[in-house]
């Protein structure tokens, strides 16, 4: 019978580690949906990057506040971790604070978790306070309307809840240690929850240790929840920010990629040995859609973007288009291709590995080409992305879909391309005229 | 003045075997937009003064593609580029200096996995080197103590890393540079890129260039300065939406360093 609470604890933690792996196997499913592309170059780089931006935070102090508030609450996740392996271990083994004997150090490392885990609470109350209070405008735009809002605050709750029940049970702990009762020995300092444990005077020891095990089963409860929450809410980039920035753009913010496909096909346009009447090779495979009109036309990078995104809105507060009330929101790309990649899994899932059309697409039924077109391609959502997110190159394209399979530019545009085509400039002047200015005055 | 103008052809140097340091693309803005031309002008006039050896393709460029890649049409872009490259390489042009950052961001950065290399510059780094190497002194003059402030192009600035040649060339005027609010990696659009140049802006509350405008007024400058040929036309656009062109002028960075020396 005594061993029953390790029984549990090893089933719970089975259950919980195992349903993430299968949510981590549907998620690199998803991504892996997307075209290949290669990003094998540079790897010192692509290291550096994924250290500076994702471990060291770089692009997140950039708004000094919020990156202050982010860096206590990812610090505090990682540390605290530590105390989550002691936990696991406590549980299997049926110790108590196997760590205890380190000491001094152990000292040291709860007294750090604990206060630690009072500044992810204070940081986790200011930003419930910038959404919801002070509503700062990238939180409340449209696209955040409904879900996105409520996972986000549901979010926060979590984290206040967690951080309550560590303090909870350091406090009982903390108390029963005082009184001397059987299996608590004094180990561990506790510069925060001392307080709390006032809250616990005159209780029994029975009921001491019911609250110390009700908040320690309950905080190693909800953090394998949370673990299996993150990838049906905004959060998973507490993980994917490290692949996502590994993977982010090297290349100059300016350099769109050259459509290789295209390339071959002006080469052959433009070689004058090429036989224009020549018969099609019938082994040929039909050529490749131009552009993105559905998530299975982008990459994996864009798709492992979508999932990286955490809708933190500061692409959105940046983008010219929006700040001056254009329907282009770059998060709400973001999202737009999550959900949707989301929906073609499930898709998939339901139709034994088979994708079946449904009858949408990114484009019109996520998208619309008011957005598309109201881009300035000017890289700001691009520079201003925490984790190296990239809508431009999405939204560069779709419109390339809207353009070469559709012919469907705004009129303007195809008037500047019908100039660039016939006399080369934009605009209708004659090429042999180039020079001109030189003989103006 | 053109009569205080060289501008050689690529054509005709090649005719007499010379090869020039340096290509100057112009650009289709800055061969054929009135406001624009004047910029050209003016940076061909401190070419000349600071005796560079250049030449221009003339009627042989064509745009480089830009506009047709930013809207999505790829063929169009790389029709142009294998064109361009073609001529460029026919030359054996090492060496390019633009005045336009987006024909800069295009032919640095997208021209060479389609077959064209070459060392590419924007204008005012140009600029910043001929006044390091002395061949060029604009200190003091019509612009000491004048309140300028700078609109980073996005295709030099942001796309490219770009920030500091304009600045420190402002500083050499003796003038005070004022940072608007968004500014260096953060600049703010003028509205004019990803082809938005040539189109009508999607419905919303404001034009891009207007909030930009507006954003360069709260320096209270003098002057704004630009240093690509759409920012300027959105700026001055902007600043005529707002009635203030009798006060404040929008220039770029080498018509002030022409203006300064009066050429």
């Amino acid at each position: 019978m005594q061993y029953i609470p390790n029984i549990v604890f090893a089933i719970a933690l089975i259950l919980g580690i195992g349903y993430f792996i299968r949510n981590v196997k549907k998620l690199s499913r998803n991504i892996k949906l997307g075209k290949d592309v290669d990003v094998s170059d540079n790897k010192p780089q692509r290291w550096t990057n994924m250290a500076k931006i994702a471990l060291g935070q770089t692009k997140m102090v950039v708004r000094p506040i919020a990156g202050l508030m982010h860096i206590i609450v990812y610090v505090g996740f990682i540390i605290i971790n530590i105390e989550v392996l002691e936990i696991i271990l406590d549980g299997l083994l049926g110790t108590h604070r196997i760590f205890a004997p380190l000491g001094a150090v152990y000292d040291f490392l709860i007294g750090s978790f604990e206060i630690l885990a009072l500044l992810v609470i204070v940081a986790v109350v200011v930003f419930w306070i910038r959404r919801n209070a002070i509503r700062l405008q990238r939180f409340i735009k449209p696209e955040m309307a409904g879900w996105p809002k409520n996972d986000a605050n549901l979010i926060l709750y979590i984290e206040v809840v967690l951080m309550l029940l560590f303090l909870t049970m350091n406090g009982a702990d903390y108390q029963l240690q005082q009184l001397g009762a059987a299996h608590y020995e004094q180990a561990g300092a506790f510069p925060v929850s001392q307080y709390i444990a006032q809250l616990f005077d005159g209780l029994t020891i029975s009921n001491l240790i019911l609250i110390e095990r009700t908040a320690w089963w309950l905080h190693i409860l909800g953090i394998l929840a949370f673990l299996n929450y993150l990838y049906y809410s905004k959060h998973l980039h507490i993980l994917l920010a490290f692949p996502n920035t590994y993977y982010g753009k090297l290349k100059p913010q300016g350099e769109f990629d050259n459509v290789e496909a295209v390339t071959n096909e002006v080469k052959l346009m433009m070689d004058p040995s090429a036989d224009p009447f020549a018969a099609a090779d019938e082994n040929q495979a039909d050529p490749d859609k131009f552009g993105a009109s559905d998530v299975l036309d982008l990459n994996w990078v864009q798709l492992l973007n979508a999932y990286t995104c955490t809708e933190c809105g500061r692409c959105t507060s940046e983008c010219p288009a929006n700040q001056t009330g254009k329907l282009l929101s770059p998060r709400k790309i973001m999202m737009d291709t999550r959900d949707r990649l989301e929906e073609v899994g499930k898709n998939i899932d339901a139709n034994k590995g088979e994708f079946v059309p449904d009858g949408k697409q990114l484009l019109d039924d996520y998208i619309t080409r008011e957005e598309l077109w109201a881009c300035t391609t000017c890289n700001a959502c691009v520079e201003a992305c925490p984790v190296s997110i990239d809508p431009l190159s999405i939204i560069v394209e779709m419109r390339r879909f809207l353009v070469m399979e559709q012919s469907a530019a705004p009129s303007d545009l195809n008037n500047m391309m019908g100039n660039l085509e016939n006399n080369g400039a934009p605009w209708p002047f004659n090429q042999m005229d180039r020079l001109n200015w030189a003989q103006e005055s | 003045m053109s009569d205080n103008m060289n501008v050689p052809t690529m054509a005709s140097l090649f005719a007499e075997g010379k090869q020039p340091e340096v290509l100057f693309w112009v650009g289709c803005a800055g061969s054929f937009d009135d406001r624009a031309k004047k910029i050209t002008k003016a940076f061909v006039k401190i070419l000349n003064k600071a005796g560079v050896s250049f030449a221009v393709l003339g009627t042989e460029e064509s745009c480089t593609g830009d506009p047709a890649k930013r809207a999505g049409n790829e063929f169009l872009f790389q029709m142009q580029a294998m064109t361009n490259i073609e001529v460029l390489n026919a030359y054996e042009i090492k060496k390019v200096v633009t005045a336009c950052p987006h024909c800069f961001n295009t032919i640095k950065n997208e021209y060479p996995g389609l077959g064209g290399n070459y060392e590419v510059i924007h204008h005012t780094q140009f600029l910043k080197q001929l006044v390091d190497e002395g061949k060029i002194s604009i200190e003091g003059g019509t612009y000491k103590g004048k309140r300028i402030t700078y609109h980073d192009p996005c295709y030099l600035g942001r796309a490219n890393n770009v920030f500091e040649a304009p600045r420190e060339l402002i500083q050499k005027l003796d003038a005070e540079l004022v940072e608007m609010k968004n500014c260096k990696k953060r600049g703010l659009c003028c509205g004019a890129g990803g082809a938005q140049m040539f189109k009508e802006p999607e419905k919303g509350d404001k034009d891009v260039n207007v909030e930009r405008t507006e954003q360069a007024l709260e320096t209270q400058p003098e002057i704004i300065a630009a240093a690509c040929p759409f920012c300027n036309t959105m700026m001055t656009d902007g600043v005529k939406n707002k009635e203030k062109e009798a006060s404040i002028a929008v220039l770029d960075v080498a018509e002030l360093i022409a203006n300064a020396q009066d050429l």
